[in-house]
């Protein structure tokens, strides 16, 4: 399968690449970054850019800062970057998600923007990028701006991002103690991708009970999204693993979960609730092993077991 | 466009349309066809090489891509007429039966060997995430990268 001809373009900075895309006739000209999921759909011709806009080998766009209020990663960082940087230590969700995107010679290829920007209704980083509330940071012919995740995606395969726009980098608020994110999800086995996705992200208070959750779903819905009424739930509960699973099992009403071949719309709700409530779990033991210092006690049920299972 | 990079440490300029991937380039324009086309889809693995040192598909990637980077085939393990120690290996365990994912699976426990000398099997099937075999079902495959890594650690 062979592409149908364009033009290739390797602009040498962000500037020329914003003017490289406005130049070209509205909605001819495409970013390519890893090319992961645009060169497939090229070799289909399910996509048939005129122009394509080289951009992976920009200075800049690509490596992880942390500082104070922020985790920042650059649009061009890989799958396989992000599961191994030692910037991420104090986010092993990065790790688990990378983990498990694609296979090992798609993730040294593949990058969160690209994955991002494509806005596939079961790719995984939607739900981390939601649950973290991550902020995109893009560049344009009106210069930058920023946009919450929750105001990214606008549909299947359509965000946010505007004509002439390039997603430079992923912004996610810094780490707070008491604090722990996971990411939980059942796959496809033939393509991979999920038919579930969750990811959690908990906050703790002193007493160990939940001060904040926020939770981004995949793969359910045509456009991912924020559980945030199990999220408005979940504030105040001492998270056992009985009284997650409850929380859990009285639904998430923001689903509107669609029916195809690979799975009916109950069996996707059903398995909705149960990596809610895994993703919730290993959040919640990541919050606990955070806590700084001594005399912190863990949390244990009524009846005095620890309450998440191992 | 012109392009020019290292294919198996040797340099070469080329003039390529933009659409030509990368494992055209090198089966039809290098007659290098070692590398081989599986699914065409980006599953299978059979068209893995190393750009740059990193383990690659080469059906969904274009030439242009590739343009200043090495690539490295499975034609550039070993000097003509000799094996590397994973294709030895591969022969010993009866590690392939028609071959045809071989230069792909063998590629990628390059990679690996390159970043871990004593790969448990865990590690070794994690690796191979990102290539089919139809005909093996894989535990040579995984024995044969084992002793091959093994030997490589031992200087045998
Ligand atoms: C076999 C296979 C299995 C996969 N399995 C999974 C999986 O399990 N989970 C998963 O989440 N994904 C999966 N993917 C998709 C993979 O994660 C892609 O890498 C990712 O979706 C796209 O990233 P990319 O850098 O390759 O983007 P590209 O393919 O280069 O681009 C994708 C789209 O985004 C646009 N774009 C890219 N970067 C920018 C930018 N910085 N600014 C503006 N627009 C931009 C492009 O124009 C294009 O429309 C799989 C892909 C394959 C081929
Ligand atoms: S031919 Fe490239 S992955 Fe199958
Ligand atoms: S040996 Fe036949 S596909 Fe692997």
């Amino acid at each position: 399968m062979i592409p149908a001809a364009f033009e290739y373009l390797r602009p040498r900075s962000l500037e020329e690449a914003v003017a490289c895309l406005l130049q070209r006739e509205p909605g001819t000209a495409a970013i390519l970054a890893g090319g992961m999921s645009l060169i497939p759909a090229m070799k289909l011709r399910l996509a048939r850019p005129a122009t394509l806009v080289d951009i992976v080998r920009l200075r800049g766009l690509a490596g992880i800062v942390r500082s104070a209020e922020h985790l920042r990663i650059g649009a061009l960082t890989t799958h396989a970057a992000l599961g191994g940087a030692p910037e991420l230590a104090r986010y092993p969700v990065f790790a688990e998600t990378a983990g498990v995107v694609a296979d090992p010679q798609i993730r040294h290829r593949g990058t969160l923007g690209g994955s991002l920007a494509y806005a596939h209704p079961a790719a995984d980083w939607p739900a981390v990028f939601l649950a973290l509330q991550g902020e995109a940071q893009l560049f344009g012919p009106q210069g930058r701006r920023s946009v919450p995740a929750e105001d990214f995606f606008t549909g299947i395969f359509e965000t946010t991002i505007g004509a002439g726009e390039i997603l430079t980098e992923i912004r996610f608020p810094s780490v707070r103690e008491r604090s722990g994110a996971a990411y939980s999800r059942m796959c496809l086995q033939a393509s991979g991708m999920a038919l579930v996705g969750v990811a959690a992200q908990i906050m703790l208070d002193a007493e160990g009970r939940i001060d904040h959750a926020s939770i981004g779903v995949t793969g359910v819905n045509a456009v991912p999204f924020r559980a945030r009424s199990l999220e408005m739930r979940l504030r105040g509960v001492l998270p056992a693993a009985a009284a997650l699973r409850d929380l859990c099992a009285t639904g998430i009403p923001e689903a509107e979960p669609l029916s195809d071949p690979h799975a009916a719309a109950d069996y996707r709700l059903q398995m909705l609730r149960i990596h809610a409530e895994r993703a919730l779990g290993r959040a919640f033991e990541r919050a606990r092993a955070a806590v700084p210092g001594l005399g912190y006690s863990a949390p244990v049920t009524r009846d005095g077991e620890p309450v998440v299972r191992p | 466009m012109k392009i020019s990079l290292h294919v198996n440490s040797r340099p070469v300029e080329a003039e390529v349309e933009p659409r030509l991937l990368l494992v055209h380039f090198l089966r039809e324009r290098l007659r290098l066809t070692g590398t081989h086309i599986g699914c065409d889809t980006s599953q299978c693995g059979a068209c893995t090489v190393h750009l740059d040192g990193c383990a690659v598909k080469s059906c969904t990637l274009l030439a242009v891509q590739a343009d200043g980077c090495e690539v490295i085939t499975i034609e550039g393990l070993a000097p003509e007429g000799t094996l590397h120690p994973l294709q030895a290996a591969f022969q010993e365990h009866h590690a392939l039966q028609c071959g045809f994912c071989t230069p792909g699976i063998v590629m990628v426990a390059h990679g690996l060997l390159g970043r871990d000398s004593a790969p448990g099997e865990a590690e070794i099937r994690a690796a191979l995430e990102g290539n089919r075999c139809r005909c093996t079902g894989y535990q040579n495959i995984v024995d044969a990268i084992r002793c091959a890594c093994e030997r490589v650690r031992e200087g045998t």
